[in-house]
């Protein structure tokens, strides 16, 4: 799985491409939480376009970036999210807890 | 009894994370054969990828341990696959199914068993403290025509 950073004006968007499954996520967890700290944003957008599959360690993985955007008084958008990652995050209700679009 | 099987194949490979994608790419391989939509084929991996990664994270949490994966195809168009490991086993299966609930950490979202039973049909779990946990999950899949379009 890869995932490309762009910082600007305090809003980080980063873009994640390939399969995202428990065995890239604590990898791609560390990245998360490293370019968050790097650019402190108010607006953190987590672009799914280019994942070919994803599983629960997806929902794992916005849930803690949720929660360190919390802790910034800042926000979380999911953005462009395929279809099959959009019913496992269907399948555990995460729309209620994140913006989804 | 069990339902006879009209094709099966069985998997052994260590617990390596490496070894979620091979899974989930070679229970799609299988599947193929019931020529599956896609919609049911991602699911199937999803499910697969989930209980596998169960078996990596939680039965053999500071080890590597066997990972059997077996798939069957059963009369009617019905899919059944079990993962099986030789690992600690799980403490309170009931608790373990509930949403949310997670004993893996922060890369953990406690949404595994939720996903593997609203992708799949059925989802038995079975598992013995110190010697391991079966999860089976059985999925019917939709007859299409034969040499429609």
């Amino acid at each position: 799985m890869e995932i490309q950073e762009k910082a600007v004006d305090r809003k980080l968007l980063l873009t994640f491409s390939g399969e995202l499954d428990h065995h890239g996520a604590r990898d791609a967890l560390r990245r998360i939480e490293l370019a968050i700290d790097a650019a402190l944003p108010k607006t953190l957008v987590l672009d799914l376009g280019g994942l070919t599959f994803m599983d629960s360690s997806g929902i794992a993985l916005i849930l803690r970036s949720q929660q360190r955007m919390q802790m910034l008084d800042g926000s979380v958008i999911v953005y462009h999210v395929p279809p099959q990652p959009r019913r496992v995050l269907d399948a555990a209700g995460i729309g209620r807890l994140v913006t989804i679009k | 009894m069990r339902t006879k099987a009209i094709n099966e194949v069985t998997l052994e490979f260590p617990s390596h994370s490496s070894n979620e994608g091979f899974a989930r790419s070679a229970a799609a391989c299988f599947a193929a054969q019931l020529d599956p939509t896609l919609n049911e084929l991602e699911d199937i991996k999803t499910a697969v990828s989930e209980a596998v990664t169960n078996a990596i994270v939680h039965a053999y949490p500071d080890t590597i341990g066997k990972v059997t994966l077996k798939m069957r195809v059963c009369p009617g168009n019905v899919l059944e696959i079990s993962v099986k490991d030789q690992g600690r086993g799980i403490a309170d299966v009931e608790k373990a199914r509930e949403p949310m609930f997670t004993t893996g950490g922060q890369e953990r979202s406690g949404m595994g068993f939720t996903i593997m039973e609203s992708f799949m049909d059925q989802l038995h779990v079975r598992s013995v403290q110190g010697r391991g946990t079966t999860v089976t999950m059985k999925k019917k899949l939709a007859a299409r025509m034969k040499g429609g379009k």
